[in-house]
């Protein structure tokens, strides 16, 4: 119970202080929108194109926002030493974890699901009965990038590249994720079945294994 | 907040050949201290003599490379947790949200530290530091002496018996000033323990009633304050620069 509540309220914070500044999610909009837009006119693509790139197009938007997303998360903790602050309190580090990613996860769903109809309009699509498979795949999927994304948006938090850095740690370790998530939205976009499951089970097997070792090893991560 | 486990020990701080190194940079050689409980211990040093690392060990941000320690009675490897419990912290960082209010801080480390009666705390300790009336503004707002003296109210909210001041004075304006020497004061009367690390010999030696000198990271003086007179001391503080 205690733990929860630690969580809530790191949470809480998180989305108080992106209330007010709305940093996070106007970046990650912006950013996304802009890699849209620019597959957009760069391929120009009939509908067969944009069945066989549109979900590469999909998750390179979502993953490159979640990562400015996730960069902002630990910015402003690094201001005033709030990071060293939280962690002078009794509350377990590991729900300092989970508080941060939770809160990145709503920030980076909130961000997709504006981001869902855009691509929709720019790419000519039409979805009706999968979307809720769609959207399944893309709340399994990023889950697993802010998984691991938070767990390094601590590490290369102190380091003077920070913006270079978490996308250099990142990626290679959420290829199978990418992989996972851009096989399954053709899959649903091509109105496919076969092979679904599998993703859908590598996708969620994914979460559970970062998330619990992401919670583990964060009391690690944090120290100097 | 739960005090377990630090009341029945005699000294605050107990630290028996802690060792820190960072790479091969050794910031802490082996430093044996006990602090007593209840009075002011000031640890002083030149820079690099490894006053902060051994104070961020205390507060455990940092984990010794060797040596034990233990804070309020809990050792600090098992017990980190309630250790931190038991501390306020006031150093050149000010651990604040700026774009939180100062309300919204305090409510913030309040919860963390699970601070009962939080709301009339909060009102409490804002009076204390004289910021009440801006307790809606937010902390990027503030200027700086202000910032300060809500990161004491920050430091003391929870209730610690345990004050940690690293270079506590660095910067603070005269109000803050005045506000952090009250904090120490009502440390003082309550017997509770303050350890601060100083470059300022002389507010050190008027403050403190034991003294410590670290010198490349080993204490080579532990004594109590009476026991040394001012020339005394500027002499022993003098000999550690060399």
């Amino acid at each position: 119970m205690v733990f929860l509540h630690q969580l809530f309220t790191i949470f809480m914070k998180d989305l108080r202080l992106e209330w007010r500044t709305r940093e996070a999610m106007s970046a990650m909009l912006l950013f996304a929108l802009l890699v849209l837009v620019i597959f957009n006119f760069a391929f120009n693509p009939d509908r067969e194109l944009v069945l066989l790139i549109g979900p590469g197009i999909l998750w390179v938007a979502f993953t490159f926002a979640g990562v400015l997303g996730l960069n902002r998360a630990f910015a402003a903790e690094q201001e005033n030493g709030c990071l060293a602050g939280v962690l002078l309190t009794p509350m377990d580090r590991g729900a300092i974890y989970l508080g941060k990613w939770l809160a990145n996860l709503l920030f980076t769903l909130v961000a997709e699901a504006i981001l869902l109809p855009f691509f929709v309009l720019f790419f000519n699509l039409e979805l009706t009965h999968e979307i809720p498979l769609l959207l399944l795949v893309c709340l399994l999927g990023t889950i697993g990038f802010t998984a691991v994304g938070t767990l390094l948006a601590a590490i290369s938090a102190n380091t003077r590249l920070r913006e270079v850095m978490l996308p250099v740690l990142l990626f290679p370790i959420i290829v199978p994720v990418i992989v996972g998530a851009v096989e399954s939205t053709g899959l649903i976009l091509n109105q496919q079945t076969e092979g679904l499951a599998g993703f859908i089970r590598m996708l969620a097997l994914y979460d559970v294994i970062f998330l619990v070792t992401s919670t583990l090893l964060f009391d690690f991560v944090l120290e100097e | 907040m739960s005090q377990a486990g630090g009341e029945g020990a005699a000294y605050a701080v107990e630290a028996h050949g802690v060792a820190k190194r960072f790479g091969r940079i050794t910031a802490l050689h082996h430093v044996d201290l006990d602090v007593p409980r209840g009075g002011v211990t000031a640890l002083f040093g030149h820079n690099g003599a490894g006053k902060t690392t051994f104070l961020r060990i205390a507060a455990g941000l940092m984990r010794p490379t060797s040596g034990s320690l233990r804070v309020a009675g809990l050792d600090a490897r098992k017990e980190q947790a309630a250790i931190r419990g038991h501390l306020g912290v006031v150093s050149h960082e000010l651990f604040l949200y700026g774009d939180l209010t100062a309300l919204e801080n305090l409510r913030f480390y309040g919860r963390l530290y699970r601070v009962a009666d939080l709301e009339a705390r909060c009102a409490e300790v804002l009076t204390r530091v004289d910021l009440i009336h801006r307790a809606n503004s937010r902390a990027r707002h503030f200027s700086r002496g202000m910032a300060q003296r809500l990161a004491i109210a920050r430091a003391f909210l929870h209730r610690p018996d345990i004050l940690l001041l690293d270079e506590p004075y660095t910067g603070l304006d005269q109000r803050a000033v005045a506000t952090l020497n009250e904090l120490i004061e009502g440390f003082r009367e309550a017997h509770h323990t303050v350890l601060l690390t100083t470059h300022d010999h002389h507010l050190g030696f008027t403050m403190a009633t034991d003294i410590a000198i670290l010198r490349r990271g080993e204490v080579i003086h532990h004594t109590p304050a009476a026991a040394l007179s001012r020339t005394e001391f500027d002499a022993l503080y003098e000999a550690s620069l060399q």
